[in-house]
């Protein structure tokens, strides 16, 4: 099962967890089922359906690219990380 | 000097060819930004704040519009009303209601220089008389300058909206809070036999680029717009002007000028949309220049920083704890560039218990934008200089400490994923064997430091087009703006996939309507990223070569390979045939020739340098001089070493700008004292020596051809390095930046008479 890495400003959502298995094929599904299990969560990573701009996927230790759309494996490692470049304008 | 791993039988790659545009630029030929002219053309200047924090109560231009050649004058007023939301555009995340409020100020001005308004006129002359005739009324407020100030209770508060989750619905300047931590601080302290606390702060700095920013803008009655104007981004202008005007990407084509210098800072927009505004009042093209006090006083500089370090090593040199605050001064928007700084501060190390605490805050400066490597160098300057206390209290010699605790393929990152191949250690290795390093250094107040670092370097979007020509020469046609010999890069790479001398390859840089979505020239990504969509798209120049040669030899094309620049049928039977000898029969075998490719670029390889620096103080004016410096740095495949061994020096070269002379000084009221390069010194071939340079190839297994990017992570190390050479040289462990003789001969004053006390009381 994939295991996501959470961000550590969001643990308060996890109860201080760190590390989540949690079943999915996509960025999507793997999003849902953490909002699911820990409420809240999901709208800190999401905006408009998709990832957030400020937030980047990285996934089995590669900057991903498609968002929510993007597929992870049986045992990808997914890592939610402040995006690069830092500006807001 | 090129120590290179990288395997690969290349005949251009790693070559040395003179620039293709190498004559345009000698000759005076080539066309900036201010170079461009239109028939009609009208000149604006902006009308800018002389106050650093006031709200604005009235503007009048009614006297200005009276004035004769005075064509139009904008205001907020008319801009369209922005959305306070953030969103992607290119390497940065925007917040259009803040974007269009530094374009122009809305109710209040946040720092000396921020636009309030634009006028059109017949000359540049008149322009500016006009913004003498304008009448601004302002209530003046307290400024705040910096994190400490911004962040204490009852601090004035920049922009009334803006909210930080941590305070709840209370108005704040504290933007963001990023944290990042791993393992049991505590535990990792009580196990460490030295500990090392300091407090850091730098000065914000400026990029330094020559040509200041510049722009033309034509509206067209049928609302069709262009603007031409020297910039790192064409597609990041075009998106951003449209944000900022209310109007369809699809209306705006961007033509990016030659550009003289950016270095991160000509990512975002300032003069745009006004010239666009201006010409579409008008009916005529508008040009804008900055000048060069306006570019220091209101575009984007990077910002200054306060860090506390505190990082704990056991007595044979392992790092085992790190506890970390950093705040980066924003300017008067939100996003500066810590959260970068914040994954970089220990990146090429293994610390298996830290925490990093690091804050955004609003200050009344101009609002940071991209420098080399953006938040990284400060960050490096208070890493390294604990790290090399580390080294000294442990008696290990500072690069062998670095290398006992430096990442390697597989070591996890301060934000969790493992590195993948890397060549950190590698560039360790490569000073300390280095005649540099080896040699010997001798002579009083002398002092040799070396620190590290770290960047990200970046992927996201390119596009690029290979077209071979009647005569079976090529161009190759992309859109990412040449800041450092890019267009050579991309010919070459051409070049060795279609086996083409390089001089037989044009590199072309186009507009945004004449090519794909490209990014930012930014984030070390162009040799990277746009050399793997101009790869990509000679190589399908190279499949169409072969379904060609097939239909001559009337073949199938699985029977035709292409080796070395010429096609053969295998199995022989036919005389191959060069592209030169086909490309006369591309006409009747299905027309030209046009090899595309887009790519959205994965697999970016990091890049890591280190660097050694010999100084010598001069202990009566606490002046520093630079007598040697070494920089190695990992760059992947260097497709033209030259070009790379170019970025290391220029690298290095502002970061000891950055150590030694640059800063912004604002005085009490928030006014900017040093706003020309008289008086904010950028260094000068007299300070400098020639910078050495060690090209370490470590092949990024993410690219076809192993590049990793090359134009930031050398401005990383050289303030630290030049700060523990100094404390080599006299003693005096520097904890601020710049780095400057009235700093030093205070800090070098304070130690002699703490050292003298101390002797005496023995």
């Amino acid at each position: 099962m994939p295991t996501v890495v959470i961000p550590a400003l969001m643990r308060k959502f996890t109860g201080g967890v760190e590390r989540v298995e949690v079943p999915g094929k996509t960025i999507r599904e793997l999003v849902n089922r953490l909002g699911e299990r820990f409420p809240g969560i999901d709208q800190q990573l999401l905006e408009d359906g998709d990832i957030r701009s400020s937030i980047a996927v990285s996934i089995d230790g590669e900057i991903a690219t498609g968002g929510v759309l993007d597929a992870v494996g049986e045992n990808s490692e997914v890592h939610f990380i402040p995006a690069i470049g830092g500006g807001q304008l | 000097m090129a120590a290179s791993t990288t395997t690969g039988n290349f005949k251009v790659i790693g070559t040395r060819p003179i620039r293709h545009d190498g004559v345009d630029k000698v000759t005076g030929r080539a066309k900036f930004g201010a170079d461009y002219a239109f028939p009609g053309m009208l000149h604006g200047k902006v009308l800018r704040s002389p106050h650093a924090h006031a709200i604005i109560k009235s503007i009048n231009v009614d006297k200005a519009l009276k004035l004769p050649g005075v064509q139009a004058i904008v205001t907020s007023k008319d801009l369209p009303p922005a959305e306070n939301k953030l969103e992607q555009a290119g390497e940065m995340t925007i917040n259009p209601m803040y974007l269009s409020m530094n374009i122009l100020a809305r109710d209040k001005v946040l720092y000396d220089g921020h636009a309030i308004a634009a006028v059109a006129a017949t000359s540049p002359h008149i322009a500016e008389e006009a913004l003498r005739l304008s009448e601004v009324e302002y209530e003046v407020l307290p400024p705040v300058m910096a994190v400490d100030a911004a962040t204490r209770p009852g601090a004035p508060i920049l922009l009334n909206d803006l909210r930080n989750p941590e305070e709840g619905d209370k108005p704040t300047n504290v933007a963001q809070h990023y944290q990042f931590k791993r393992g049991d601080v505590a535990a990792g302290f009580k196990a460490a036999d030295y500990v090392i606390e300091r407090e850091f702060n730098t000065a914000m700095v400026h990029q330094g680029y020559i040509e200041p920013h510049n722009a033309v803008g034509i509206y067209n009655p049928d609302g069709q717009a262009t603007i031409y104007c020297s910039t790192q981004g064409p597609v990041i202008v075009r998106s951003l002007s449209a944000q900022v005007l209310g109007m369809p990407v699809g209306k705006i084509k961007v033509v990016p000028a030659e550009i003289g210098g950016g270095f991160g800072g000509k990512t975002t927009i300032y003069l745009e949309p006004l010239s666009l505004l201006l010409s579409k009042k008008t009916g005529a093209p508008v040009k804008l220049t900055m000048s060069r006090a306006e570019v220091l006083r209101a575009s984007g500089p990077t910002p200054g920083a306060k860090i506390k370090v505190k990082m704990g090593a056991t007595r044979d040199g392992k790092l085992v704890a790190a506890e970390i605050w950093m705040a980066y001064q924003a300017g008067a928007f939100p996003g500066s560039p810590v959260g970068a700084g914040a994954m970089c501060i220990i990146a090429p190390y293994t610390v298996e218990n830290f925490v990093i605490d690091a804050y955004d805050v609003v200050v009344n400066r101009p609002k940071t934008a991209s420098y080399r490597a953006p938040g990284a160098t400060q960050a490096a300057f208070a890493s390294e200089t604990v790290i090399d206390e580390l080294a000294e209290k442990c008696g290990i010699d500072p690069i062998d400490f670095r290398i006992k605790n430096g990442v390697k393929e597989g070591s996890p990152q301060v934000v969790g994923p493992p590195f993948k191949r890397i060549g950190f250690i590698q560039t360790c290795e490569a000073i300390k064997n280095s005649d540099h390093y080896k040699s010997k250094l001798t002579g009083k107040f002398r002092g040799r430091g070396v620190a590290s670092g770290f960047w990200f370097n970046a992927g996201m979007q390119s596009s690029a087009i290979v077209n071979i020509h009647a005569d079976g020469t090529a161009s190759v046609v992309t859109g990412s703006p040449d800041i450092g010999g890019t267009r050579a890069s991309m010919a070459m790479i051409t070049a060795e996939v279609l086996g083409l001398p390089v001089t037989d390859v044009r590199p072309i840089v186009t507009d945004t309507d004449s090519i794909g979505h490209t990014d930012v020239t930014g984030g070390s990504r162009v040799t990277f990223a746009t050399g793997m969509a101009v790869y990509e798209a000679a190589k399908d120049a190279e499949r169409q070569l072969i379904e060609r040669a097939a239909k001559v030899w009337e073949k199938k094309p699985d029977e035709v390979e292409f080796r070395a620049g010429m096609l053969h049928a295998k199995g022989g039977g036919v005389p191959p045939l060069s592209i030169k000898q086909l490309a006369p029969r591309f006409a009747r075998t299905g027309g030209p020739i046009t090899g595309r490719a887009s790519v959205s670029a994965r697999g970016v390889g990091p890049g890591f340098a280190t660097s050694v620096v010999d100084v010598e103080v001069d202990p009566d004016t606490g002046k520093v001089q630079v007598l040697r410096c070494t920089v190695a740095q990992d760059a992947g495949k260097a497709i033209h070493p030259s070009y790379v061994e170019g970025q290391m020096q220029g690298g290095t070269a502002q970061g000891i700008g950055w150590a030694l002379n640059e800063e912004y000084f604002y005085d009490d009221k928030g006014t900017l004292r040093n706003s020309g390069f008289l008086d904010y010194r950028i260094p000068t071939c007299l300070d400098l020596p020639m910078i050495e340079t060690i090209v370490v190839e470590e092949p990024n297994p993410g690219h076809p051809l192993g590049v990793r990017g090359v134009g930031e992570v050398s401005i990383v190390p050289p303030v630290a390095a030049v700060a523990n050479a100094i404390y080599r040289a006299v003693g005096v462990r520097m904890t601020q930046t710049p780095m400057s003789p009235p700093k030093l001969l205070k800090a070098m004053l304070k130690h002699r008479s703490a050292t003298q006390h101390s002797a005496a009381a023995d």
